[in-house]
């Protein structure tokens, strides 16, 4: 996987709470056995009418959002089903950073596995950002992962949390596969100490 | 001897799991049962096949085809018409023959909803770490066991190592007192927690359940709690074992077999919460308040009581709930005040992970007996595995089922999501017994409403959502 250490650019607001995986990327585009092709139909049911023509009223259809890396979001990004596609989707679409008031854990854990980097600011700071970004298209943000900030040009910034172990594997690009295939013995005698039962 | 710390049932089978932890890192955790379905698979064997990685223990992995597949008889062979399905399951097949991994596809036996399977092959068991790429996983957490949802991703981590790289959860009791009153089903009290909690109100906790009237729900009624502690936000719900678990288990395929049996009961034994262990979190219901439940938006947390009517925005407090609920309205195409008993609906669907089991087929036939569906209503009753199927059929719920105007088919997801045929068309209005009334969830534009069997089965025949505390037996 690719580092990522920050992210500059300009923001996309899904001003909505709860968007769950169902509307990230809906099902009957699940069928795919491959890990890409799902960009085209990220937030598909919002962003085309009944016919295939784009939504002119979804906001990420606006020519001033499109190629935006950061997404800003409501409460409760990413509830629901564990689908990562809905990740693959996102990252396919250009997103390599969400923000949001906080995220369905499944979701927030899948970003990770991606290289994406899914960031909890304040809900009073993602108002901000989101009304930044509603007024003013084409509004950008810097999301420094090694720093752990968030902060624009006009004096906006804001610090957020993560995980030691997240923020290194971001940072790194780290397989965890490969790091845990480094303890095979110790799974091993875990093994040996614990057998199964049936 | 010194007193050891009071745990948890979920910290208890945790310790018991962890391979090894460094400070201030999370944990590898050894996964003792791994369910597999064609849906969130594909990528993850495709990726140890790029790796050049092999599978460490087929022998805990259980697949089947659920998710895609058609719900039509399958005595002769199912046509599969959508080319990309039909990829996904040949994809499973050719997985699991590739790395020995056992397979029950479309046509065993042992099929089913791979949540419903588990335990009914006696491989879902207590004390167990269970995992799936699923986000309905946590139904197994019903037999005492930590079972949880992965992504694509974890799935592969798990098929190379066997263990899972985990940050430790937090805890929340759910404590239930009192006794659900009659009519009033295991649905309605999962569909009322997720009300009180909200749709993120476990977020980062596991939600173990407790009190009297979880105690005296069955084992199907466990697992339709457990199931849907995920739409609460919590990625694992679970109950102690006790007797009814263990009853349910003894026998079973895949469950130990005598005196292992028993040497096993002696260990499940020491899994429930000691006396005065500690939760992150504690949340309080009282069973005997609880009515029957009906969802009347586009999250399970939009839920309504049966005499109650839909809310307006106003009733939310907050500008962010009020605008969500304006939104859920506007979809789900209801007004604020509409009664709920004034609902009217197209279709029915009696199925799922959640409640697709023996005895939730029984309690929508003992509704249906005698009565017929309303015309313009079509209903669909689905099996939750192959083997339900035929239980039920032994019993004559087909029969009952089918006499009154519903459809009969085979097991699988079906409706509950509609990745196969089945779905609703835009606009069409579903009383459900699902988990999941997202927008667009069982077809785009479709209408879902969450309810139990019994008022899926009730609003079947009158055409609306009715009050099934005030249903009567039809004398045959
Ligand atoms: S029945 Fe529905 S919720 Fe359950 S596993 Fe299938 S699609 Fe998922």
């Amino acid at each position: 996987m690719d580092p990522l250490k920050k992210v500059s650019g300009v923001v996309a607001p899904l001003d909505r709470a709860n968007v769950d995986t169902d509307q990230v990327i809906p099902k009957q585009f699940l069928k795919r056995i491959e890990r890409t092709g799902f960009g085209q139909y990220a937030f598909f049911d919002w962003r085309y009418l009944e016919d295939g023509v784009p939504n002119p009223d979804f906001i990420l259809n606006k020519a001033e959002y499109r190629g935006a890396p950061i997404l800003a979001a409501g409460p409760n990004f990413g509830s629901g089903s564990s689908r990562e596609h809905a990740p693959w989707a996102l990252k396919e679409y250009g997103f390599m950073a969400i923000i949001a008031p906080s995220f369905g854990d499944i979701f927030r854990s899948n970003c990770f596995q991606n290289g994406m980097a899914p960031v909890v600011l304040s809900q009073a700071g993602v108002d901000t950002i989101l009304a930044k970004a509603l007024r003013n298209p084409g509004y950008r943000l810097t999301v420094d992962i090694v720093e752990k900030r968030v902060y624009d040009e006009e004096g906006f910034s804001e610090s957020f949390e993560m995980e030691p172990f997240r923020l290194e594997s971001l940072v790194e690009g780290l397989d965890d596969i490969g790091h845990t295939l480094q303890s095979v013995d110790t799974i091993a005698e875990f093994e040996q100490a614990h057998p199964a039962r049936w | 001897m010194p007193k050891t710390t009071p745990k948890t049932m979920f910290e208890k089978i945790w310790e018991q799991h962890v391979v090894s932890q460094e400070e201030g890192k999370p944990a590898l955790l050894y996964i003792d049962l791994h369910l597999v379905h064609e849906v969130t698979s594909p990528q993850a064997f495709e990726g140890l096949r790029l790796a050049g990685r092999n599978v460490r223990r087929p022998d805990l992995i259980v697949a089947v085809a659920d998710h895609d597949v058609p719900t039509t008889p399958r005595d002769t062979e199912v046509v599969i018409e959508d080319p990309i399905a039909k990829q996904q399951l040949a994809a499973l097949s050719e997985n699991t023959a590739h790395f020995g991994i056992e397979l029950f596809d479309m046509y065993s036996p042992g099929q089913g909803i791979v949540h419903v399977i588990g335990p009914e092959l006696g491989a879902t068991q207590p004390g167990m770490t269970i995992v799936c790429g699923d986000s309905h996983t946590a139904t197994h957490g019903a037999f005492g066991a930590l079972a949880f949802g992965i992504g694509t991703s974890e799935i592969e981590h798990v098929l190379a190592t066997q263990c899972l790289v985990q940050a430790r959860p937090k805890t929340m009791e759910v404590r239930v007192t009192g006794e659900l009153q009659p009519g009033v089903t295991a649905k309605d009290l999962i569909l009322s927690i997720i009300g009180q909690i909200g749709v993120a109100g476990g977020t980062g906790h596991v939600i173990e359940y407790t009190g009297q009237a979880i105690r005296d729900l069955s084992m199907e009624g466990r697992m339709t709690v457990c199931n849907m502690s995920i739409e609460g936000g919590a990625r694992a719900g679970m109950i102690a074992p006790d007797e009814k678990t263990y009853e349910y288990l003894r026998g079973r395929t895949r469950a130990p077999k005598g005196d292992a049996f028993d040497e096993a009961i002696k260990d499940w034994n020491e899994l429930a919460t000691d006396e005065g262990a500690e939760f992150d979190a504690l949340v309080e219901i009282d069973a005997s308040e609880i009515e029957p439940r009906v969802t009347w938006g586009t999250n399970p947390g939009h839920v309504a009581t049966i005499s109650g009517n839909v809310p307006s925005p106003e009733d939310f407090e907050s500008p962010g709930d009020q605008e969500n609920a304006a939104r859920a309205l506007e979809y789900m195409e209801l007004k604020p005040g509409q009664r709920i008993t004034d609902i009217a609906i197209d279709r029915v669907f009696i199925g799922s992970c959640t409640n697709g089991r023996l005895e939730d087929l029984r309690a929508a036939a003992a509704i249906a007996k005698g009565r017929k569906v309303a015309p313009g209503v079509r209903a669909m009753v689905v099996p939750g595995s192959t083997l339900t199927k035929k239980l039920a059929e032994e019993e004559g719920l087909d029969k009952i089922l089918t006499d009154a105007g519903f459809e009969w088919r085979s097991a699988g997801c079906s409706m509950c999501l509609g990745m196969n045929p089945d779905i609703l068309s835009p606009g069409e209005r579903c009383a459900s017994t699902s988990n999941r009334n997202f927008e667009g969830r069982q077809g785009r534009g479709g209408l879902t409403h969450l309810v139990s069997p019994e008022m899926a089965a009730a609003a079947a025949i009158e055409g609306h959502f009715v009050d099934v505390r005030d249903w009567e037996p039809v004398e045959a």
